[in-house]
């Protein structure tokens, strides 16, 4: 397709240039934020990130990283550098990715800026602990780790004093680093900003209960970077109200990103960033279209316990109960209700090798999404980034035996 | 009516012609390298069994690793769907399949019209199917036609790990040259199939009766070993290795 047809096809958006002109200023400004005076946080995808937003920091990304490196299928090489260095394949990809990548250079975008620090949220897995203790050993830069017990049933008084008082610890860490006063007026404003671009990456994904869906997941996974990686800034108001509109558009003139959407699903687990664009015409082809993820709901699901008139006492609460660090019962309770709200025919699962947190637990959820909505469910195995633990023909097998299933109903 | 249906496996291609329900030619060959000759080969041989021409035949489903390469096949179905049409048609009783190919290891749970229900594979990797069955047979120095009666004649079978092929095959030179008997070795092997396999079909629940299709289902020491480790008797249908292009040719059937 040409580029001047393309652009008024469906599956075009606006939003989209938008958003990489974003991303690539972002980057840019992070890779030489020394020129600029500014300095360098890497920090976990779960992790707190507002409180380097209101002192100036520029939050960079392993993960997000990582997830580039899965798009543009470089991260079998620097996984290559990592388990030459002696990491095991049974590490994490994003792990071994940036741990390659740190190493050797390499990637999309030559590599991260160095951080001048490092924040750790262990919310996400227990992986990133002694990941970032490497790079802090590597790098020489003090590590903050947040610590958010696990919430197995209910989110205890105690683990409310204990994450409350890290809050603290972590505000105290930035103004050691930073050599001056945490500015809390600054910190005010960008709690109530991360709220507002919270409620609207709920309503972007909302959209997609229309049917057709104007976008799919494989939408939302390219979306999400901003919400991850700037929420706190004006920027991601800005971007995510423009998309709303035009995903609101989308929805009044019945435009849908898979034309011919005859089946919905659910997508569980991380995307399988190396196979998106064969995932999703893959079951476009199918007339499918996968309407919503657990994944990328993530970044907004606990926003109803933040006070957004005292972010940073309610903060602690909020990144303690997200989706990875809650029971798997809990997990099924928000599957089915994501079931119910976007009226899916079936769920597919990524059994991902690399996020054992997010893959543990998912034949328990299946079993129970088939016993409560008797909806079939498809399990893929493969992983985020290492595109050698994925098979095509494997994967493409099993698609369409799950197709013929639904299509039996 | 006459139909057809091929299956091409990882290992070898099937192929049958049912006129309604009634088998009236079957092939199999090795899949080769060129997966779309290995299918017209098939054909041929089928026509010839038969004495029918091509244009005589009223649909053709492929299925199978292969399937897409079927450029005759008037659709082209999964392997899942059509192993579980064929099993249902052989063993009307079946609730659960197990079907060990090639390269792939499945359970499929039916419903008692032979719809299919829930299914499972095995991840990548070739442990606990027809290949580790070869690889083993060569780090033995035998063949694959007497593995199952020798097996039957163990009393102790060797400690045989399920996770690898690779090491798996180490872990079975090692008892060579320890000495292990032979047929215990294989006997081994063919619980580390079993144990394998059960708890992947543990995964999508076991409900009897079961039946077992593939090619591994012509080695009888993995069906007993199956039996051991499932406390059920497992079905085995006639030419189980046809089920898929059985199951192929009655959907090919049911679409026209």
């Amino acid at each position: 397709m040409s580029k001047k047809d393309f652009k008024k096809s469906a599956a075009y958006m606006e939003s989209v240039p938008k958003m990489k002109k974003i991303m690539r200023n972002y980057y840019l400004k992070a890779k030489y934020a020394r020129y600029l005076g500014r300095k360098v946080a890497w920090i976990t995808s779960g992790g707190p990130v507002e409180p380097l937003i209101a002192m100036g920091i520029i939050p960079v990304y392993p993960e997000n990283h990582g997830a580039m490196i899965g798009v543009s299928r470089t991260g079998v090489k620097l996984c290559e550098v990592a388990e030459g260095m002696g990491y095991s394949t049974d590490l994490c990809s994003y792990a071994r990715a940036d741990i390659g990548c740190s190493a050797a250079g390499g990637g999309p975008i030559g590599g991260l800026p160095k951080p001048d620090m490092l924040i750790c949220c262990n919310n996400i897995c227990g992986t990133v602990l002694k990941w970032y203790e490497i790079q802090a050993r590597k790098f020489r830069v003090p590590l903050f780790i947040f610590d958010t017990p696990f919430v197995h049933t209910e989110f205890t008084k105690e683990a409310k004093t204990y994450v409350d008082r890290q809050v603290e610890d972590y505000i105290r860490f930035l103004e050691t680093v930073m050599k001056k006063k945490f500015p809390r007026d600054k910190m005010n404003v960008v709690g109530k900003r991360s709220v507002e671009a919270m409620r609207l990456w709920q309503q972007v994904l909302d959209t997609a209960t229309a049917k057709p869906a104007p976008l799919t997941a494989f939408d939302a996974f390219f979306h999400l970077a901003l919400i991850v990686t700037l929420r706190g800034t004006r920027t991601v108001l800005r971007y995510y109200r423009f998309l709303l509109d035009e995903l609101n558009r989308r929805v009044e003139n019945g435009i849908g990103m898979v034309k011919t959407e005859q089946y919905r699903f659910l997508w569980d687990n991380l995307p399988i960033w190396h196979r998106m664009r064969w995932l999703s015409r893959t079951f476009a082809a199918r007339n499918a279209a996968l309407v919503a993820d657990t994944y990328t709901s993530a970044w907004c699901g606990t926003v109803d316990h933040i006070d957004e008139n005292d972010f940073l006492g309610s903060m602690g609460e909020a990144y303690t109960r997200i989706y990875l660090n809650i029971g798997v019962d809990k997990m099924a309770e928000k599957v089915l209700n994501m079931i119910d709200k976007y009226e899916v025919d079936g769920l597919v699962m990524h059994s991902n090798r690399s996020c054992k947190p997010y893959s543990f637990g998912q034949y328990d959820i299946r079993r129970i999404v088939q016993e409560k909505r008797g909806l079939p469910v498809l399990i893929l195995e493969s992983d985020m980034v290492d595109a050698r633990k994925f098979s095509e023909a494997q994967a493409e097998t099993r698609i369409d035996a799950f197709m013929e299933m639904v299509g039996q109903k | 009516m006459i139909c057809c249906g091929i299956d091409i496996g990882s290992v070898t291609a099937k192929g049958v012609l049912l006129e309604e329900s009634k088998q009236i030619a079957g092939a199999i060959r090795f899949t080769g390298y060129n997966a779309g000759n290995a299918a017209e080969t098939i054909l041929q041989s089928l026509l010839e069994q038969a004495g029918l021409k091509q244009e005589q035949v009223d649909a053709i489903v492929a299925t199978g690793y292969g399937r897409n390469s079927v450029n005759f096949a008037d659709k082209a179905l999964s392997e899942i769907i059509c192993h579980a049409a064929g099993a249902h048609f052989a063993v009307p009783a079946a609730r659960t399949v197990i079907d060990i190919g090639g390269q792939d290891s499945k359970i499929i749970r039916l419903k008692e019209n032979g719809q299919v229900t829930d299914f499972v594979m095995n991840d990548k990797c070739a442990a606990g199917t027809g290949r580790f069955l070869e690889v083993m047979a060569r780090a033995l120095g035998t063949d694959l036609d007497g593995f199952g009666q020798l097996s039957l004649k163990s009393r102790t079978p060797a400690a045989i790990s399920s996770t690898c092929t690779v090491f798996a095959e180490s872990e079975v030179i090692s008892l060579v040259a320890k000495g292990e008997k032979r047929e215990n070795i294989i006997a081994g092997i063919h619980a580390s199939i079993a144990a394998r396999t059960v708890a992947l079909a543990n995964r999508v629940g076991v409900v009897p009766a079961v039946a077992m299709t593939g090619g591994v289902s012509r080695n009888i020491g993995v069906v007993r070993a199956l039996e051991k480790h499932l406390n059920l008797p497992v079905i085995i249908p006639e030419n189980a290795q046809l089920t898929g292009a059985v199951g192929a040719a009655l959907l090919a059937q049911k679409g026209k």
